[in-house]
Protein backbone atom coordinates (compact mmCIF):
# COMPACT_ATOMS: atom_id res chain seq x y z
CA UNK A 1 0.00 0.00 0.00
CA UNK A 2 1.06 3.66 -0.82
CA UNK A 3 1.97 5.44 2.21
CA UNK A 4 1.35 9.31 2.18
CA UNK A 5 2.68 11.19 4.24
CA UNK A 6 0.33 13.94 6.19
CA UNK A 7 2.16 17.22 6.18
CA UNK A 8 0.96 20.73 7.99
CA UNK A 9 2.22 24.16 8.95
CA UNK A 10 0.23 25.88 10.96
CA UNK A 11 -0.22 28.41 13.98
CA UNK A 12 -2.17 26.92 15.71
CA UNK A 13 -1.24 24.27 18.40
CA UNK A 14 -1.94 20.05 17.44
CA UNK A 15 -3.14 17.08 19.72
CA UNK A 16 -0.52 14.62 19.86
CA UNK A 17 -3.16 11.60 20.25
CA UNK A 18 -5.05 12.78 18.05
CA UNK A 19 -2.14 12.93 15.49
CA UNK A 20 -1.45 9.01 16.42
CA UNK A 21 -4.98 8.18 16.48
CA UNK A 22 -5.34 9.38 12.67
CA UNK A 23 -2.02 6.41 12.15
CA UNK A 24 -3.36 3.74 13.72
CA UNK A 25 -7.22 3.39 14.05
CA UNK A 26 -8.89 1.05 12.29
CA UNK A 27 -5.67 -0.45 11.82
CA UNK A 28 -4.02 -3.69 12.53
CA UNK A 29 -0.72 -3.58 10.68
CA UNK A 30 1.33 -0.89 12.78
CA UNK A 31 3.07 -2.51 15.53
CA UNK A 32 4.90 0.90 16.79
CA UNK A 33 4.93 4.68 16.57
CA UNK A 34 7.60 7.03 17.56
CA UNK A 35 6.40 10.27 18.43
CA UNK A 36 8.91 13.04 18.93
CA UNK A 37 7.85 16.86 19.80
CA UNK A 38 9.64 19.97 20.13
CA UNK A 39 8.79 22.25 22.95
CA UNK A 40 9.83 25.78 23.25
CA UNK A 41 12.24 26.35 26.56
CA UNK A 42 11.85 29.12 28.88
CA UNK A 43 15.78 29.80 28.68
CA UNK A 44 18.86 29.76 26.57
CA UNK A 45 21.89 29.44 28.10
CA UNK A 46 20.94 30.63 31.23
CA UNK A 47 18.82 33.86 29.60
CA UNK A 48 15.15 33.85 30.16
CA UNK A 49 12.89 33.52 26.79
CA UNK A 50 9.93 35.19 26.65
CA UNK A 51 8.80 33.67 23.36
CA UNK A 52 9.76 32.50 19.86
CA UNK A 53 8.40 33.48 16.80
CA UNK A 54 8.55 31.18 13.77
CA UNK A 55 8.92 32.44 10.55
CA UNK A 56 8.79 29.90 7.28
CA UNK A 57 9.60 29.78 3.80
CA UNK A 58 5.51 29.09 2.46
CA UNK A 59 5.68 27.16 -0.54
CA UNK A 60 9.41 25.80 -0.31
CA UNK A 61 9.08 24.58 3.08
CA UNK A 62 5.67 22.39 2.59
CA UNK A 63 7.75 21.14 -0.91
CA UNK A 64 11.12 20.63 0.84
CA UNK A 65 9.22 18.75 4.18
CA UNK A 66 7.31 16.79 1.28
CA UNK A 67 10.70 15.86 -0.48
CA UNK A 68 12.34 14.66 2.73
CA UNK A 69 8.90 12.51 4.17
CA UNK A 70 9.23 10.63 0.47
CA UNK A 71 13.19 9.72 1.19
CA UNK A 72 11.98 8.58 4.39
CA UNK A 73 9.01 6.40 3.31
CA UNK A 74 11.67 4.98 0.53
CA UNK A 75 14.10 4.54 3.47
CA UNK A 76 12.30 2.57 5.51
CA UNK A 77 9.07 0.43 5.81
CA UNK A 78 6.77 2.94 7.35
CA UNK A 79 3.07 2.55 7.58
CA UNK A 80 2.30 6.37 7.93
CA UNK A 81 4.42 9.57 8.72
CA UNK A 82 2.91 12.89 9.96
CA UNK A 83 4.78 16.12 10.52
CA UNK A 84 3.41 19.25 12.07
CA UNK A 85 5.68 22.50 12.33
CA UNK A 86 4.12 25.88 13.79
CA UNK A 87 4.44 29.10 12.93
CA UNK A 88 4.28 32.28 14.22
CA UNK A 89 4.65 33.64 18.05
CA UNK A 90 5.07 30.27 20.62
CA UNK A 91 5.53 30.82 24.41
CA UNK A 92 7.56 28.50 26.63
CA UNK A 93 6.04 25.29 27.29
CA UNK A 94 4.02 25.34 23.88
CA UNK A 95 4.82 22.66 21.32
CA UNK A 96 6.49 23.90 18.00
CA UNK A 97 6.87 20.29 16.26
CA UNK A 98 5.93 17.05 15.80
CA UNK A 99 6.94 14.53 13.99
CA UNK A 100 5.64 11.09 14.09
CA UNK A 101 6.63 7.77 12.38
CA UNK A 102 4.73 4.05 12.07
CA UNK A 103 5.90 1.12 11.01
CA UNK A 104 5.38 -2.63 11.79
CA UNK A 105 8.07 -2.94 13.75
CA UNK A 106 10.09 -0.20 16.08
CA UNK A 107 13.25 0.33 14.32
CA UNK A 108 12.04 1.59 11.22
CA UNK A 109 9.42 4.23 13.22
CA UNK A 110 12.63 5.32 15.71
CA UNK A 111 14.94 5.42 12.42
CA UNK A 112 12.64 7.66 10.17
CA UNK A 113 11.30 9.85 13.02
CA UNK A 114 14.79 10.96 13.91
CA UNK A 115 16.21 11.11 10.28
CA UNK A 116 13.24 13.78 9.43
CA UNK A 117 13.93 15.66 12.98
CA UNK A 118 17.38 15.86 12.17
CA UNK A 119 16.78 16.86 8.34
CA UNK A 120 13.95 19.70 9.92
CA UNK A 121 17.00 21.39 12.04
CA UNK A 122 19.46 22.13 9.27
CA UNK A 123 17.39 22.19 6.12
CA UNK A 124 13.71 23.16 5.99
CA UNK A 125 13.16 26.52 5.41
CA UNK A 126 12.22 28.06 9.31
CA UNK A 127 13.44 30.72 11.48
CA UNK A 128 12.94 31.32 15.10
CA UNK A 129 13.27 34.64 16.60
CA UNK A 130 13.91 35.02 19.93
CA UNK A 131 12.58 37.59 22.59
CA UNK A 132 14.26 37.56 25.75
CA UNK A 133 14.47 40.85 28.12
CA UNK A 134 17.27 41.87 26.49
CA UNK A 135 15.69 42.28 23.04
CA UNK A 136 14.71 40.52 20.41
CA UNK A 137 17.19 38.29 18.22
CA UNK A 138 17.16 35.94 15.51
CA UNK A 139 18.89 32.58 16.79
CA UNK A 140 22.09 31.81 15.63
CA UNK A 141 22.32 27.82 13.25
CA UNK A 142 24.36 25.31 15.31
CA UNK A 143 27.24 23.49 13.31
CA UNK A 144 26.10 20.05 15.07
CA UNK A 145 22.35 19.80 13.85
CA UNK A 146 24.49 20.38 10.01
CA UNK A 147 26.87 17.35 11.24
CA UNK A 148 23.59 15.77 12.69
CA UNK A 149 21.58 15.71 9.45
CA UNK A 150 24.67 15.05 7.32
CA UNK A 151 25.06 11.72 8.63
CA UNK A 152 21.92 10.18 7.11
CA UNK A 153 23.53 10.75 3.94
CA UNK A 154 23.79 8.08 2.07
CA UNK A 155 27.54 7.13 0.70
CA UNK B 1 12.55 37.29 -12.05
CA UNK B 2 11.46 37.66 -8.34
CA UNK B 3 13.70 37.48 -5.35
CA UNK B 4 12.47 36.80 -2.21
CA UNK B 5 14.52 37.61 1.50
CA UNK B 6 13.88 35.90 4.46
CA UNK B 7 14.46 36.19 8.64
CA UNK B 8 17.28 38.74 9.15
CA UNK B 9 18.22 39.05 6.04
CA UNK B 10 14.60 40.38 4.87
CA UNK B 11 15.03 42.96 7.89
CA UNK B 12 18.21 44.03 6.09
CA UNK B 13 17.11 44.69 2.75
CA UNK B 14 13.37 46.29 4.35
CA UNK B 15 11.86 44.37 1.71
CA UNK B 16 9.84 40.67 1.57
CA UNK B 17 10.38 40.95 -1.83
CA UNK B 18 10.93 42.14 -5.26
CA UNK B 19 11.31 41.56 -8.84
CA UNK B 20 15.15 42.53 -10.43
CA UNK B 21 16.37 42.21 -14.00
CA UNK B 22 19.88 41.90 -13.57
CA UNK B 23 21.82 42.04 -16.55
CA UNK B 24 22.48 39.25 -18.91
CA UNK B 25 26.46 39.32 -16.76
CA UNK B 26 25.05 38.34 -13.65
CA UNK B 27 25.07 34.39 -14.51
CA UNK B 28 24.97 32.37 -10.90
CA UNK B 29 23.91 32.82 -7.25
CA UNK B 30 27.22 34.19 -6.06
CA UNK B 31 26.73 36.94 -9.01
CA UNK B 32 23.43 38.20 -8.15
CA UNK B 33 24.42 38.78 -4.58
CA UNK B 34 27.33 40.75 -5.59
CA UNK B 35 25.22 42.74 -8.05
CA UNK B 36 21.99 43.03 -5.09
CA UNK B 37 24.85 44.51 -2.80
CA UNK B 38 25.65 47.31 -4.71
CA UNK B 39 21.74 48.66 -4.81
CA UNK B 40 22.25 50.20 -1.91
CA UNK B 41 23.31 50.20 1.83
CA UNK B 42 20.73 47.97 3.16
CA UNK B 43 21.74 45.59 0.51
CA UNK B 44 25.42 45.76 1.73
CA UNK B 45 24.62 45.20 4.80
CA UNK B 46 22.11 41.93 4.36
CA UNK B 47 24.97 40.21 1.98
CA UNK B 48 27.85 41.26 3.89
CA UNK B 49 29.01 37.90 4.86
CA UNK B 50 28.12 36.31 1.60
CA UNK B 51 29.61 32.76 2.67
CA UNK B 52 26.52 32.80 5.55
CA UNK B 53 23.41 33.39 2.83
CA UNK B 54 21.85 30.44 1.76
CA UNK B 55 19.63 30.29 -1.56
CA UNK B 56 17.01 28.68 -2.64
CA UNK B 57 15.94 28.68 -6.79
CA UNK B 58 12.33 27.96 -7.68
CA UNK B 59 12.03 26.46 -4.12
CA UNK B 60 15.08 24.33 -4.03
CA UNK B 61 18.31 24.59 -1.81
CA UNK B 62 21.56 25.48 -4.36
CA UNK B 63 24.99 26.66 -4.17
CA UNK B 64 26.71 29.61 -4.85
CA UNK B 65 27.79 28.88 -7.93
CA UNK B 66 24.48 27.23 -9.34
CA UNK B 67 23.11 29.60 -12.52
CA UNK B 68 19.96 31.52 -12.17
CA UNK B 69 19.21 31.03 -15.73
CA UNK B 70 15.77 30.20 -16.39
CA UNK B 71 14.73 30.68 -12.32
CA UNK B 72 11.47 32.38 -11.75
CA UNK B 73 11.93 33.12 -8.07
CA UNK B 74 14.77 33.17 -6.65
CA UNK B 75 15.59 33.14 -2.08
CA UNK B 76 17.94 34.45 0.10
CA UNK B 77 18.17 33.14 3.81
CA UNK B 78 20.26 32.79 6.81
CA UNK B 79 21.10 29.35 7.63
CA UNK B 80 17.76 28.21 9.26
CA UNK B 81 16.56 27.48 12.13
CA UNK B 82 13.32 25.17 12.41
CA UNK B 83 12.60 22.56 14.21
Amino acid sequence: MTVVATIRIQETDFDIAQEIAALTKGRSDVGAVVSFSGICRGSENGEPIAALTLEHYPGMAEAEITRHADEAISRWPLTGLTVVHRVGRITPGENIVLVLAASQHRQAAFQAAEFLMDYLKANAPFWKREESPKGASWIEARDHDDAAAARWTKS
Amino acid sequence: MKVKYFAWVRERVGIAEETVEPPASVRTVDDLIGWLSKRGEAYAYAFETPKVIRAAIDHAHVRPDATISGAREIAFFPPMTGG
